[in-house]
């Protein structure tokens, strides 16, 4: 079973997020679960999604995830707002959405050197295909592009289906974000990992 | 082909779910009030009628006791008829409840178990549905989407059968907005399985009759005698249609369930979607070499005294962990539970432990918390606080 936990803020689309990842990986013919953090949100606020895959018939558990495999940041002014780093195990995945490379991010946030480090710059691709608006671009589609290369699955064959059913509005451009994250994340694997 | 092969697999969360159930029942009626963590079933039901994908009316009152009103009317003039609520607004309903039952209307609703106030508190317990034990309801509680969706149509085919009403519950947000796999039916199969509602009596301008009407001492008693034997009537009802679903949809469903239990000393009882963690614990303590098991049950009432018996009935210890309290005395699955026990053949010692209460998570290692406190425990005790700072 891999944990993955998606943090955002109130409005920026983490549950969608979490929704869609799950249906992708659905698609390749695994068990998923996707839930919010259940609380009473307000927009702009700290919140947070999660997702389980595992194989089909495996025991899955219903609890938050407390130390998840991976992580997905949709706001970087998150990474020094809360602990998203809290119960990451080591060798997972950090993936970001930011116009910095993985080096000067984990120089800048103070990112240990036992994560896996992939960046992209969702905010910049979500305004470009016109999803949200400046003071609140939707980039959780884009995001999940960048998973998808950092992760190696879902492939962005399945993403691409699951977002073009899972989004409310605009399926082709999220989709398009999607891609356009997916051939730009730029990755780092530090040699502990 | 067999018709099953042409279900759609497909992505839901627990209250849409609920909703494909509804809508594959060919519900006539709907009526409800928004509450969190419910409101979305209600939004989807409302859409589903709105689009015409559901031919169902769609009834927009000002209160839950209002809902449960209009869909007892509705159920009495022959219509299938259906409402959703949760915590206070089942509540709000409770007078109502024992009317559905005293009226013998077989309307279904689904409750999804969420704290009571105050302190106001949207997340999960199941005392609201619980604190409705004794109007007469038939109560089945549920641990994953799939069984939800399922149960909502089993409801219907038990409920016209006994004319009881039924409640399907499940968990506020751990199901209610939680997406994992379902498999919905095709139409045809479920028509099949359930078949348009008819009542005998039901409310007919041509022929004109009263209902509800006045009883007195020398003949109220004689309804109260036959709610409690369409309970009776219930449970066997319940075996037969959970059969008759397995055979046609391929999922088998039971009073109680059972996992790992075959050679279990030690037995965990709970009900609802803890079920699918304290799995997930007793399958590790297995791999320790801990004879341990769970018991879930699932159908409350009628209650499976038999094969509550049947799978407790010679075990060394049963511990019963309940997400509900009832002030004053213990978790309500536990006192059911050891009264069901009363006057079994090796009755075990039974501890009962509360958890999780107001949606306080209840992870794996808090089940193997209390499996290993009860394991050391000499003598039973009422409540066992599990978790609670004081």
């Amino acid at each position: 079973m891999i944990e993955i936990r998606i943090h955002g803020r109130g409005g920026q689309g983490g549950v969608v997020a979490s929704e869609i990842l799950a249906k992708a990986f659905f698609k390749e013919g695994k068990y998923i679960q996707a839930f919010p953090h259940f609380g009473v949100e307000r927009r702009g606020a700290p919140v947070a999604a999660f997702v389980r895959v595992g194989e089909p018939g495996s025991l899955f558990v219903r609890t938050n995830i407390y130390e998840p495999d991976h992580i997905i940041v949709l706001d970087p002014t998150l990474l020094t707002a809360v602990n998203v780093m809290e119960g990451l195990k080591p060798g997972g995945w950090i993936v970001v959405n930011t116009p910095q490379d993985p080096e000067e991010l984990i120089k800048d946030v103070g990112i240990p050197p036992t994560y896996k480090v992939a960046t992209v710059d969702a905010t910049s691709i979500a305004l470009k295909h016109r999803l949200g608006n400046r003071m609140n671009p939707i980039v959780n589609t884009a995001i999940l592009g960048a998973f998808s290369r950092a992760f190696g699955a879902p492939s962005l064959e399945n993403l691409l289906e699951a977002i073009r059913e899972e989004v409310p509005v605009k399926p082709e451009e999220n989709a398009a974000a999607a891609k356009e994250a997916y051939e730009s994340t730029k990755i780092l694997i530090p040699q502990e990992v | 082909m067999k018709l099953i092969e042409k279900s759609q697999y497909t992505v839901l969360k627990g209250n849409y779910a609920v909703a494909y159930g509804v809508k594959l029942a060919r519900v006539e009626v709907i009526s409800a009030y928004p509450i969190t963590p419910q409101t979305t079933i209600s939004e989807k039901l409302a859409d589903m009628t709105a689009t015409g994908e559901l031919k169902a009316r769609f009834i927009t009152v000002e209160s839950e006791h209002s809902a449960i009103s209009a869909v007892i009317a509705s159920s009495l003039a022959g219509a299938r008829s259906f409402t959703a609520t949760a915590s206070q607004g089942l509540a709000l309903m409770h007078e109502m409840l024992h009317w559905a039952t005293g009226a013998r209307a077989p309307v279904v609703m689904v409750n999804v178990n969420r704290a009571l106030a105050p302190s106001w508190n949207i997340w999960t317990e199941q005392t609201d549905s619980l604190a409705q034990r004794d109007t007469g309801w038939l109560q089945i509680y549920n641990e994953s989407n799939q069984e939800v969706l399922d149960t909502t149509i089993l409801a219907f085919k038990i409920a016209e059968r006994v004319y009881l009403p039924t409640m399907v519950v499940l968990d506020a947000f751990i199901l209610s907005h939680t997406s994992e796999p379902v498999e919905i039916y095709p139409q045809e199969l479920v028509d099949e399985f359930l078949p348009p509602y008819e009542h005998p009596n039901a409310i007919n301008f041509d022929d004109p009759r009263a209902i509800g009407a006045f009883a007195r001492p020398d003949y109220y008693m004689e309804f109260r005698y036959n709610i409690q034997k369409a309970h009776e009537e219930a449970l066997r009802v319940f075996k037969e249609e959970t059969e008759l679903f397995a055979e046609m949809f391929g999922r088998k469903y039971d009073t109680v369930e059972e996992f790992m239990l075959d050679d279990a000393d030690y037995v965990l009882v709970l009900a609802g979607s803890t079920a699918t963690t304290a799995k997930y614990a007793v399958a590790q303590l297995r791999e320790r070499g801990e004879k341990v098991g769970i018991m879930r049950i699932k159908l409350f009432r009628p209650f499976p005294v038999e094969d509550v018996r049947r799978v407790l009935s010679g075990r060394k210890k049963v511990a019963v962990i309940d997400r509900n309290l009832s002030f004053g005395h213990s978790g309500i699955f536990y006192m059911e539970t050891k009264a069901a026990m009363y006057g079994a053949k090796d009755r075990p010692p039974i501890f009962g432990y509360v958890a999780g209460l107001g949606g306080r998570d209840i992870r794996p290692q808090d089940i193997i918390d209390m499996y290993e406190d009860m394991k050391r425990r000499e003598e039973p005790e009422n409540i066992i606080w599990k978790g609670v700072r004081v």
